[in-house]
């Protein structure tokens, strides 16, 4: 309902403008714009080397384009160019506003400090003192990632594959953030493992109402998460549009050949 | 007060990119109106392109030209022109569509694939899933299978899921694409009095029959998609 309600305000969350960035003579991904409304999930699919990941460390300020503007709008300053915010800025913007899921939980996650630490860090970052407070709202989460309660000291060396993705959500969410970015939240998982990390990412951004960027080259998730699709093809969007629209009627030849490659099980 | 949905000069044409660019015309120049708490059904041979329209109308395909107004909040919304966000919206408020499968999400319990229209409009949690057990009930569900996830359920099962689904929002616009293709004579008569009901309270349904006793029970007329065939570029 959050999404719902969020997406009646019809002000962008953010803005890309002509994202360009290559790599020597090489295109990462090319004169890309787009739109982002509160609450929307825009799914970003192609091959390898499609382009697809750089736009999204573009997006989130890890990557500085050749050319074009992205602008955020940030809570109590209106829209600012994210080039243009200084290091400690745009670091406190990633620890509090935003979240990043990396497909590799230990990109995501700090693998020495536990479970428990690993969400309340965030919490300290946004101002958080009190230790009972950061610790209840650790397990709150763990909880709602459904992570045993009994492993909140335990360091995420010690979990599955599966639980620290699913640590690295909550580590992210814990600040409710407005705008999450993803690269193959579900990439190095088993299939079994994946189905319940995607109806768990799914329930918790509708409920949350969060906006999300989700790189991926699985059609069923950005089917199953995404309410827009950009489909990318070296370094272009070819395609976009209503994420089933696009996969069920997809117009470019490209996007076609994406859709009709996929093996019915 | 206008109708609830206005087609004009609708056309589609699939193009093959992959297959040697072959384009297969499915209509063009179409021109279909609905009243409010009227039923319309889709009409021909298979392959005269019933299900394409009413995906159309769904903004499921993307029109290559014409428009398709639906009255949503009390506005007019062109579904061919009409950016993403606000499609999701009419989709969310205005046009319900039942298709003839169920797309299983795993792990979600049957009531809760049900409850979940009613919720993403702002039923409590409660309210919804009291209608969406009513509805289970009535389309013969039986209790023990509601906390179960579909995807072990039979056709049947998942269909009538899928229409539970689809009636729980009291939607100004029904798209039904052959909602009682597995269904038995008993649940075929539950399906016909939901729709039924819907145009009562002024619902206009579109929809593909092909059992001619829900044809004969629910539809004021019959559409002939085949008659627009042909003309395409």
């Amino acid at each position: 309902m959050s999404a719902a309600a969020s997406m009646r305000t019809r002000a962008p969350l953010m803005q890309a403008r002509s994202v360009t960035r290559s790599y020597g003579g090489n295109i990462g991904c090319r004169d890309v714009s787009f739109t982002l409304y509160p609450g929307e999930v825009i799914g970003i699919v192609g091959e390898s080397g499609s382009g697809k990941s750089t736009l999204l460390a573009c997006l989130s300020g890890r990557l500085e384009p050749d050319s074009g503007v992205i602008s955020y709008d940030m809570r109590g300053r209106g829209f600012v160019d994210i080039q243009t915010l200084s290091e400690p800025e745009r670091r406190m913007l990633m620890r509090t506003d935003w979240g990043m899921v990396h497909q590799n939980p230990r990109d995501g996650l700090r693998m020495a400090v536990s479970a428990g630490g690993n969400v309340g860090e965030r919490l300290m970052a946004v101002g958080a003192r009190h230790y009972g407070d950061i610790r209840g709202e650790a397990q709150n989460w763990l909880a709602k990632v459904e992570i045993d309660l009994e492993r909140i000291d335990d360091k995420p060396r010690t979990f599955s594959g599966g639980m620290q993705q699913r640590l690295q959500i909550a580590r992210n969410l814990v600040t409710t953030p407005r705008l999450v970015f993803m690269d193959e939240p579900t990439g190095g998982l088993d299939v079994s493992v994946q189905a319940r990390l995607l109806d768990l990412l799914r329930g918790l951004v509708r409920e949350l109402g969060i906006a999300v960027i989700v790189v991926t080259h699985d059609l069923a998730v950005v089917r199953l998460l995404a309410d827009r699709l950009m489909v990318m093809r070296r370094g272009e969007v070819v395609e976009h549009g209503l994420t089933d629209q696009v996969l069920d009627d997809p117009h470019h030849p490209y996007t076609q050949l994406l859709v009709s490659s996929v093996l019915q099980a | 007060m206008a109708d609830p949905i206005t087609v004009s000069a609708l056309s589609k044409t699939f193009t093959l990119h992959n297959q040697g660019g072959i384009r297969l015309p499915v209509f063009s120049d179409l021109s279909l109106r609905v009243a409010a708490g009227e039923c319309v059904c889709l009409h021909g041979p298979s392959g005269a392109g019933k299900s394409t329209l009413l995906r159309s109308l769904y903004a499921n395909y993307k029109a290559d030209g014409g428009d398709i107004i639906v009255m949503h909040r009390g506005a007019p919304i062109d579904l061919v022109s009409a950016e993403p966000w606000r499609i999701i919206e009419a989709r969310r408020e205005t046009i319900g569509y039942v298709s003839q499968f169920l797309r299983v999400i795993p792990r979600v319990p049957a009531l809760d694939i049900v409850a979940e229209p009613a919720r993403a409009i702002g039923v409590s949690a409660d309210a919804a899933r009291g209608k969406a057990r009513g509805l289970l009930t009535r389309l013969r569900i039986p209790e023990r299978l509601w906390s179960l996830a579909p995807a072990t359920f039979s056709g049947g099962e998942q269909q009538r899921v899928n229409i539970a689904r689809g009636f729980i929002v009291d939607y100004p616009v029904l798209l039904l694409d052959e909602p009682t293709a597995s269904l038995d004579a008993e649940n075929r008569r539950t399906v016909i009095a939901l729709i039924q009901e819907a145009k009562a309270r002024g619902a206009a349904v579109v929809g593909i029959f092909h059992d001619a006793e829900v044809r004969d029970a629910v539809a004021d007329r019959l559409f002939e998609v085949e008659s627009f065939q042909g003309r395409a570029a």
